[in-house]
């Protein structure tokens, strides 16, 4: 059964002028249909405002469709009593390290998610320790989050969720804020959750050196998902990714640029090694 | 005309427990003109050095020259400095505050003293420099996307004509597109005016395209400061100060390796391309 | 500058006082705060100072990041002396310069009211040095619990302290950035007089609010997205446990407080005028 579907998702909301009459309706996802399967690494792909954002928050009921249905493990999101079971299963991180941790103490903000699911006091001490573990991040279990860096914030923030031992974790953009080391902290530890918690990871993201080794990318624009494919299938088009605002890895455009001055190169490069091969064999 | 940095060191709140040697004995010159980018790792000291430049933090010891007037003297005009050197900070859509962003853009002009009708002028000026839409200049900044609001601020630091314009990641945040347009108006600013720009990124890929000269810091100290070129050929050194060179300079150390003669040098993605020609045509 | 604003921030050390139970410390830094008006001799204030001085050696803060903390109330302290010590008119007059005049009674109000003022930020302070947010409203909640049978929402007042606690040092950042910013836009927040000032100070405060409710916004949705419902059906992951040390803690601020009372009252000790 997949983890995540979604049937012709439809968000549209209201936009309101200064008296707070409606003027007119805006649709931000129009009729997307994604699925995913357990243990899968996704990612969702788009420019600010391609309503990649407002998709995430459906997998979390923090949103509820307009038209079509999101199911979370089979959970239908539109239904209340499933509300924390959804939220359980698919737990989310957001962009803006700062504003989503709670507690003033890493290891009591690694609890909260715990706390609310009503979890025996011993066993929340011992999830906390596990996850604060899986990222890294156990000997700042006393430090308050103020003193990390956005790095190890976000890594926080990770663990908080995972702590709440989700099936699927979503997070949303959560390497936009970050100088590129604490990007690099963060995609570790989310690689390192996939391989050992064989967790399912959907990440959304507009950072497209952080996909490459997705099983699957969605890409969006307008509420739409405009392209869907492996990433040496999204990669190899490197002018219509430019038309929907993203861009790839440097090394795939100076393989374009190579294709295009006459060069013999495969299609669709992603990593450094891939190109020096390509260009040794036709040396 | 130049900044010139003599012997500048800064420390954060002396005397006490938290007691933070930031920048250590930093000389600089930045002439006029030039596009200079600061690159380092967090909290290696680049965002103080830059609030050194118009003033905002003053040095614990040493000297600063803006056009060979040391700034720590007495009486000077510290105002004036703060038009001249137009400093943008992250994430500057923060400091937007006015009913439309045209009010906004004016802040900068009117808090200078000049008329209504100057003001104006040049907040129209500026807007124009940003490439904002002239439909948004009556709309409030909050309603602005994450792109516009950015330029709106820019906006609101060139509106004071300054000679010097400091930015602190200005792309921090947005998308590939919005990120390449804001660099892509910046680098024709330069090239339109006579204006010094100093850029601060994280992104060596950005600075390597648009910069003249890499001022590296690394603790609080000037690691290196030299062209693209010689900066990242250190790209070993680089990485061990949680930096790194541009991917394609990675790519042409592998090629070398390899046994294509291709000089490994180059810092851009047109520069790699023509370099790996060449070294092909070579071999035939 | 703003970042040196030290009142309400937990100082992290490994003290007894950092040990004990947050109710006991609520409830004797309230007996503590009582206790201080419960005298007006030399006596009561030496009680109070040794208590108060064993406390700060108990409580490991340095004794240099207290006093910085009283910085911020230092125009609160002078105001509260300058009004006590020229408007009572009690006594003989010490000192008669132009309009003003000091008397006994003015000078003894003056530098007691200092001193209590002083005693009052530092024991408070020292609550919040040795205590962490988290622990601070769960001390509250659990003090306050007789009080939800009244229907007063105490899990809901204890969650928003606590997250006020936990956003007041990005808030004050964020006020240093802004400020900043509009500096390097020539804004002049320092010179004008007062209506001046405040108007002056709208560049600032309609980025901070902006700021604030987008935070609240963010934060509010991640509390949702990890299953925050309110209180019901909530366990702790640090529930709150009497110990031998709380108990005998009780005990000896009782004892303090009758110590102040009986000797600030029964023994009074005068020199000169005090």
């Amino acid at each position: 059964m997949d983890i995540i579907k979604t049937e012709h998702l439809v968000y549209e909301y209201e936009k309101r002028d200064e008296e707070g009459n409606v003027i007119g309706v805006s649709r931000a996802i129009d009729g997307v249909d994604v699925d995913v399967t357990p243990g899968q690494f996704v990612a969702v792909l788009g420019h600010n405002g391609s309503g990649k954002s407002t998709f995430a928050k459906h997998l979390n009921a923090i949103l509820v469709p307009t038209e079509g249905t999101v199911w979370v493990d089979g959970k239908n999101t539109r239904d209340p009593g499933e509300l924390l079971p959804v939220r359980q299963t698919a737990g989310m991180v957001f962009q803006n390290p700062d504003n989503q941790i709670i507690g003033t103490v890493v290891e009591e903000d690694v609890g909260f998610g715990p706390e609310n699911l009503g979890v025996p006091t011993e066993d929340i001490w011992k999830r906390v320790e596990e996850s604060l573990k899986a990222v890294g991040m156990l000997e700042y279990r006393h430090h308050s989050p103020n003193k990390l860096s956005g790095g190890q914030k976000q890594r926080v923030a990770i663990a908080g969720v995972v702590a709440m031992e989700p099936k699927c974790i979503v997070l949303d953009e959560p390497t936009a804020m970050l100088d590129p080391s604490g990007r690099k902290e963060v995609l570790r530890t989310l690689k390192k959750l996939r391989e050992k918690k064989k967790v399912t990871v959907i990440l959304i993201t507009h950072y497209m050196e952080e996909v490459i080794d997705a099983d699957k990318i969605y890409v969006m624009d307008h509420g739409h998902v405009v392209m869907e494919g492996t990433p040496r299938e999204i990669f190899s088009q490197v002018d219509t990714l430019k038309k929907y605002r993203l861009d790839v890895p440097q090394v795939t455009i100076l393989a374009d640029e190579l294709k295009k001055r006459g060069l013999e190169i495969p299609d669709g490069i992603l990593r450094k090694e891939e190109l020096v091969e390509a260009l040794c064999r036709l040396n | 005309m130049s900044i010139k940095l003599d012997h500048i060191n800064y420390v954060y709140s002396e005397g006490t427990a938290y007691e933070k040697h930031a920048l250590k004995d930093v000389c600089l010159e930045i002439p006029h003109g030039e596009f200079v980018g600061i690159i380092g790792h967090t909290g290696s000291g680049k965002s103080t050095l830059i609030q050194h430049l118009n003033g905002l933090l003053k040095a614990s010891s040493g000297a600063l020259y803006y056009n060979g007037r040391n700034i720590y003297e007495e009486g000077y005009p510290m105002k004036e400095l703060r038009t001249q050197v137009g400093l943008v900070f992250q994430y500057p859509e923060y400091q937007l505050f006015e009913v439309d962003v045209l009010t906004d853009v004016c802040f900068g002009p009117k808090n200078q003293g000049l008329s209504p009708e100057e003001c104006k002028e040049r907040a129209l000026e500026a807007l124009k420099l940003v490439g904002l839409k002239e439909k948004y200049y009556q709309v409030s900044p909050f309603e602005l996307s994450g792109g516009q609001k950015r330029r709106a601020a820019i906006a609101g630091v060139l509106a004071m004509r300054p000679k010097v314009l400091v930015l602190d990641e200005p792309t921090a945040g947005l998308d590939p597109k919005g990120r390449d347009d804001i660099l892509d108006q910046i680098a024709y600013l330069h090239k339109v005016s006579d204006m010094t720009v100093i850029l601060v990124s994280h992104s060596m890929e950005d600075i390597a395209k648009y910069a003249d000269r890499i001022i590296v810091m690394d603790h609080g100290q000037v690691k290196y400061n030299d062209t693209p070129r010689a900066v990242f050929a250190h790209y070993l050194e680089l990485e061990k100060i949680g930096l790194a060179a541009p991917q394609v300079t990675y790519i042409m150390h592998d090629l070398r390796e390899h046994g294509l003669a291709v000089d490994p040098r180059v810092t851009t993605v047109k520069e790699a391309a023509d370099e790996i020609m060449r070294a092909l045509e070579k071999r035939k | 500058m703003i970042r040196d604003i030290t009142i309400g921030q937990y100082y992290p050390a490994k003290s007894l006082l950092h040990r004990l139970d947050p109710r006991v410390k609520l409830v004797s830094t309230l007996l503590y705060l009582i206790s201080l008006f419960l005298f007006k001799s030399i006596s009561g204030y030496l009680v109070a100072t040794i208590f108060l001085v064993s406390i700060i050696r108990l409580s490991k803060v340095p004794l240099s990041y207290i006093v910085k903390g009283l910085k911020p109330i230092v125009m609160l302290l002078m105001i509260t002396v300058l009004f006590n010590l020229f408007l009572t008119r009690e006594g003989e007059v010490l000192v008669h310069v132009w309009i003003f005049t000091v008397t006994e009674g003015g000078l003894r109000t003056a530098v007691f009211m200092a001193i209590r003022l002083i005693y009052l930020i530092i024991g408070s302070s020292l609550m919040t040095f040795t205590t962490t947010p988290n622990e601070l409203t769960d001390g509250l909640e659990e003090l306050l619990k007789p009080l939800s049978k009244l229907r007063v929402p105490v899990h809901e007042v204890a969650m928003m302290m606590s997250i006020a606690l936990r956003f007041i040092p990005i808030l004050l950042e964020e006020t240093d950035k802004i400020m900043k910013a509009q500096i390097a836009r020539g804004a002049d927040l320092e010179s004008g007089n007062m209506i001046q000032r405040a108007r002056n100070m709208i560049p600032i405060l309609v980025p901070l609010f902006v700021s604030a409710f987008r935070r609240a916004n963010d934060l509010a949705m991640a509390m949702e997205a990890r299953c925050y419902h309110g209180g019901e059906g909530r366990t702790k992951m640090k529930p709150l446990h009497y110990r031998g040390r709380d108990y005998v803690t009780y005990v000896v601020v009782i004892c303090y407080v009758v110590a102040v009372f009986v000797i600030g009252r029964y023994l009074p000790l005068h020199v000169w005028i005090f």
